[in-house]
C-alpha cells in the first residue's frame, strides 16, 4: 500500500487525460441513462466502470465506441471531440461481451478483419496478425473456426482482434463474464499483463466488483447514470464515500445511528464502561511493538492518519489474537462492573465520534469519524474481516455480545452471522487456521465480536 | 418393435408415396402407346402368370426416351424450363432478400405480424391468385388502366401471355419460399457482429457484404432451391400467364398426357424431369447438412 513511484496520473496536475467526458448526458426517451457526467481517463490506465445492471455503465462504453451519441455534452479523445464520430472512424476498439466473433471466418481472418479495412499491404497485415496470435497464445488455432475452439480461446481471439489495430483505447464489455471462475481469474492476470505489454488504455465494464478491483488502476462506481465515486480499488474498498459504494463493494455491516462527538484531547482513561477488563498485551489498535501504557504517539493529524492506515492493514490480523488466547481468568461475569480495572483499558485514540445505533447496545466508537457530524444520523460501514469474533470477551474499543446464527464456510475463511441482543445482525470473518472439525465457535454459541476504533468508515446518511 | 416401426414409418411413407408411383410411371414410360384403356401396352395383371410376366418385361423398351432425343421440341423445352427457373429464382432472390432483411430488422413486436402477412396468400387458392394476375396483366387489366390513366403510356402494354408474365407469376407465387429461410437466417444474426464490423472499420455497406450476407448464405441457398425445384416443373403459371411461345416442360408434359393421350411419352418426359431435379435436390440436401454441422 505504501507507494514507491506509483502509476497515478490522476494525481498529477500536468498529466493530460486521454478521454474526457464533459457534462455528458444521454437520454433514451424519458429515461436518463447518463446524467451530466464529467470524468477524465488517463493514458495507460486500466479503468473500470462498475455498477449494477442499468446503472449506465454500458451506455458510457457504447458512447466511447460510437454506437450511441450523447444527448448533450462532449466526449474528448486526445482533446478532439468524438461525440458524433461514427464507430468506424475512431481509434477505439471494443471487445464485446458475446465476443462477436465472425462465425464464417477463421481465427486468423477474424484477427485480420480490422487490418484489412485499413488497406495496409499484405505483409504488414500478416506480420501483425502473427504478432497478435503470439501475444494471445493462439498460433496453433489460427486456422480454426470460432465454433471449433473453447470459450477461453474465443475470449482471447476477441481480445486479439480488438487489439490488432493498436487502438488508443480498448473497451472491454464484461469480457470475462462467460468464463468459469478459475479461467476468469487466470484471464484477469493475463489481461493486466497484455495491457502492460501493449501500453493501451483499457476501459472495462463489469458488474463483478472483484474483477474490477483486481484488474483496474481506478474504479468508477456508478449508480443511476451518475458516478458515485472514482478512486483506486484500495480507496474504494477502504474509504468508500457513501453507503451505496460501501454496500456495493464487498461485504459490509452497516450500523445506522446518531453521531455524538467525542472529546478530542482527553486522556485514554475516559473509556466507555463496557470495555474494562483486559489482558495486558491485547492491543488491537497498535502495532505489536507498542506497550499498553506506553504512549508512543500523540494523536496529531499526521499521526492519526498513519495510525489509521496501519490499523487498517494490521488491525484485522491483530484483532484475531484475543480469540486464540486462552483467557486465564473468566471474563465479564465475575467482575463487578463498577470495580476499577487493575489492567489498563484498551487504548482508544481520542476524538472522532461515538454512534448510538441500537437500543440496549453500547455506542460504537469511531475515532476516525468527523466530530462535525455531532447529532447527525450516520452509518458506520464495517467490513466483516475487520470484525473479530471470540468466545471470551476481548479487550477492544468496541465489543458487542451476541449469538452465532449462521456460519458461511468459504474454505479459507468463515463468515459468522452474529445476532446481537437487540436482534440486529453483524457479520464477522475469521481465517480458518484450524481444521473445521476443531473449530471452536459453532452455531448458537454466545460470542463476543470486537473491532477497533478505526475499523469502520463513518458515512453521512 | 415400436422402435423399428418408428424408424420404418418414413421409409414406408417414401415407398408408398414416392417409389411405387415412380415405378409405375417408369413402367409406363417403357411401354408403347395404344388405343386402349389404359392407353398403353403391354399390360400385365397378377392373374396372368409368370410366363406372361416374362413376355411383358421383354416387350418393354426405351423407344420413348430415344424419341425424346430425336424431336428437338423436348430438349428445347427442358433448356427453356431451366432458363426460366433460373431467371425466376434470381428474380425471387432479388425481391425476397430485401423483404426478409426488412422483416429481420423490424422491431421484434412487428415480426410476427410481418411473418403472418408473408404467409397470408397461402390462405387463398393458388389457382385463384394466378387468375387474378391475368386480370391485372391483361391489355384491359388493372395495370394497363392505371398506367394509361396516369398518361405514362398511350398503348396498352402486352404483358399477359409473355415470358414476363410467367416471371411475375413465379416470383409472386414462390416469394414466401424465398423469404422464410432467408428471414430465419437473418433473424438469428447477432447485432453485435455488425457492431463489431463497424467497430473494426467497416461502414454500413461493407458490414453488410462482409458479415450479413455471408451469414445469411444458408438461407439464400435454401430459398433458391425451394424456388428453383418446383418452378422447373411448373405447369399452371406458364399455361395461364405464358404465351404460345413460352416453352416449359410442365406444359409439354400436360399436353402429351391430356391432349395427345400419349401416356408413355408423357411418362418418359416426367422421368427425365425427375432425373434433372435429382441433381439440385441432392445438392440442396448436402448444403443443408453442412449448415447443420456448422451450426453445432
Amino acid at each position: 500500500m505504501v507507494n514507491e513511484t506509483r502509476f497515478a496520473p490522476w494525481d498529477d496536475p500536468e498529466a493530460r487525460p486521454l478521454i474526457q467526458f464533459r457534462g455528458v448526458t444521454k437520454r433514451f426517451g424519458d429515461f436518463t441513462a447518463i446524467d451530466d457526467l464529467t470524468l477524465d481517463i488517463y493514458p495507460r490506465e486500466f479503468f473500470a466502470l462498475l455498477g449494477p445492471s442499468g446503472c449506465g455503465k454500458t451506455t458510457m462504453m457504447r458512447m466511447l465506441a460510437g454506437f450511441e451519441e450523447p444527448t448533450a455534452g462532449e466526449i474528448l479523445l486526445d482533446g478532439r471531440d468524438i461525440a458524433h464520430v461514427p464507430p468506424n472512424r475512431r481509434p477505439v476498439n471494443m471487445m464485446f461481451q458475446s465476443y462477436a466473433l465472425f462465425p464464417h471466418l477463421s481465427v486468423w481472418d477474424n484477427i485480420a478483419f480490422g487490418l484489412r479495412r485499413e488497406s495496409r499491404d499484405k505483409a504488414a497485415i500478416e506480420a501483425r496478425v502473427e504478432e497478435m496470435l503470439r501475444l494471445t497464445r493462439l498460433t496453433k488455432f489460427a486456422r480454426r473456426k470460432p465454433h471449433q475452439i473453447s470459450g477461453g480461446q474465443r475470449q482471447r481471439v476477441a481480445l486479439a482482434r480488438s487489439l490488432a489495430k493498436a487502438p488508443k483505447l480498448l473497451l472491454l464489455d464484461e469480457p470475462l463474464g462467460a468464463l468459469d471462475r478459475k479461467l476468469r481469474e487466470e484471464t484477469q492476470f493475463e489481461l493486466m499483463d497484455i495491457q502492460e505489454k501493449t501500453g493501451t488504455t483499457f476501459v472495462i465494464v463489469t458488474h463483478d466488483q472483484e474483477e474490477a478491483m483486481t484488474v483496474a488502476s481506478r474504479v468508477a462506481v456508478m449508480d443511476e447514470g451518475r458516478i458515485v465515486q472514482v478512486a483506486t480499488p484500495e480507496v474504494i474498498y477502504e474509504a468508500p464515500n457513501s453507503v451505496y459504494v460501501a454496500d456495493f463493494i464487498g461485504d459490509v455491516n452497516l450500523l445506522r445511528g446518531t453521531a455524538r462527538a467525542r472529546p478530542a484531547e482527553t486522556a485514554p482513561e475516559d473509556q466507555p464502561q463496557e470495555t474494562q477488563q483486559a489482558a495486558p498485551d491485547a492491543m488491537p489498535e497498535q502495532v505489536p511493538a507498542t506497550k499498553p501504557g506506553d504512549r508512543r504517539y500523540q494523536p496529531n493529524a499526521l499521526g492519526m492518519r498513519l495510525h489509521n492506515t496501519l490499523a487498517r492493514v494490521f488491525g484485522a490480523w491483530i484483532e484475531d489474537e484475543p480469540k486464540r488466547l486462552p483467557a486465564p481468568e473468566p471474563a465479564a461475569a465475575p467482575k463487578p462492573k463498577a470495580a476499577p480495572a487493575p489492567a489498563p483499558a484498551p487504548d482508544i485514540p481520542p476524538g472522532g465520534i461515538e454512534i448510538d445505533w441500537a437500543q440496549g447496545q453500547p455506542a460504537v466508537i469511531a475515532a476516525n469519524g468527523e466530530p462535525a457530524l455531532d447529532g447527525k444520523p450516520v452509518v458506520l460501514a464495517l467490513r466483516p474481516e475487520k470484525v473479530s469474533i471470540a468466545k471470551d470477551r476481548p479487550v477492544a474499543p468496541n465489543v458487542l455480545g451476541g449469538k452465532v446464527i449462521d456460519i458461511g464456510y468459504l474454505g479459507n475463511i468463515s463468515t459468522y452471522h452474529v445476532q446481537l441482543s437487540d436482534g440486529s445482525m453483524v457479520k464477522a470473518q475469521a481465517t480458518n487456521t484450524r481444521r473445521i472439525a476443531r473449530r471452536d465457535i459453532t452455531w448458537e454459541d454466545e460470542v463476543w465480536i470486537s473491532f477497533s476504533a478505526t475499523a469502520g468508515v463513518v458515512l453521512a446518511e | 418393435m415400436r422402435r423399428a416401426l418408428l424408424i420404418a414409418s418414413p421409409y414406408l411413407w417414401l415407398l408408398a408415396l414416392f417409389l411405387v408411383p415412380f415405378a409405375i410411371v417408369l413402367k409406363i414410360s417403357l411401354s408403347d402407346i395404344a388405343l386402349a384403356r389404359p392407353p398403353y401396352m403391354p399390360q400385365w395383371h397378377p392373374g396372368d402368370g409368370l410366363v406372361a410376366l416374362g413376355e411383358f418385361l421383354g416387350s418393354l423398351d426405351f423407344e420413348n426416351f430415344v424419341f425424346l432425343t430425336q424431336d428437338d421440341l423436348y430438349w428445347k423445352a427442358y433448356l427453356s424450363s431451366l432458363r426460366i427457373a433460373l431467371i425466376s429464382t434470381a428474380l425471387t432472390l432479388l425481391v425476397g432478400y430485401p423483404i426478409a432483411y426488412g422483416m429481420a430488422r423490424a422491431a421484434p413486436e412487428w415480426r410476427p405480424t410481418l411473418l403472418m402477412l408473408v404467409i397470408l396468400p397461402f390462405w387463398t387458392s393458388f389457382l385463384i391468385r394466378v387468375y387474378s394476375w391475368m386480370g391485372i396483366l391483361s391489355t384491359e387489366g388493372v395495370l394497363n388502366q392505371f398506367l394509361t390513366g396516369l398518361g405514362l403510356i398511350s398503348e396498352p402494354l402486352q404483358v399477359l401471355n409473355t415470358n414476363t408474365a410467367v416471371y411475375i407469376g413465379i416470383v409472386y407465387t414462390y416469394l414466401p419460399f424465398m423469404i422464410l429461410p432467408i428471414y430465419s437466417a437473418l433473424e438469428k444474426l447477432d447485432d453485435a457482429l455488425l457492431e463489431a464490423a463497424e467497430d473494426l472499420g467497416c461502414n454500413r455497406t461493407e458490414a453488410f457484404w462482409l458479415v450479413t450476407f455471408p451469414l445469411s448464405r444458408t438461407g439464400i441457398v435454401a430459398g433458391c432451391f425451394l424456388v428453383f425445384i418446383p418452378s422447373l416443373g411448373e405447369f399452371v403459371i406458364p399455361s395461364l400467364l405464358g404465351g404460345s411461345d413460352t416453352l416449359m416442360i410442365g406444359k409439354i408434359l400436360w399436353e402429351e398426357f391430356f391432349s395427345n393421350r400419349d401416356w408413355p411419352v408423357a411418362s418418359a418426359v416426367a422421368v427425365i424431369l425427375l432425373l434433372i431435379l435429382i441433381v439440385p435436390i441432392v445438392l440442396f440436401q448436402r448444403s443443408e447438412e453442412k449448415a447443420r454441422e456448422a451450426a453445432k
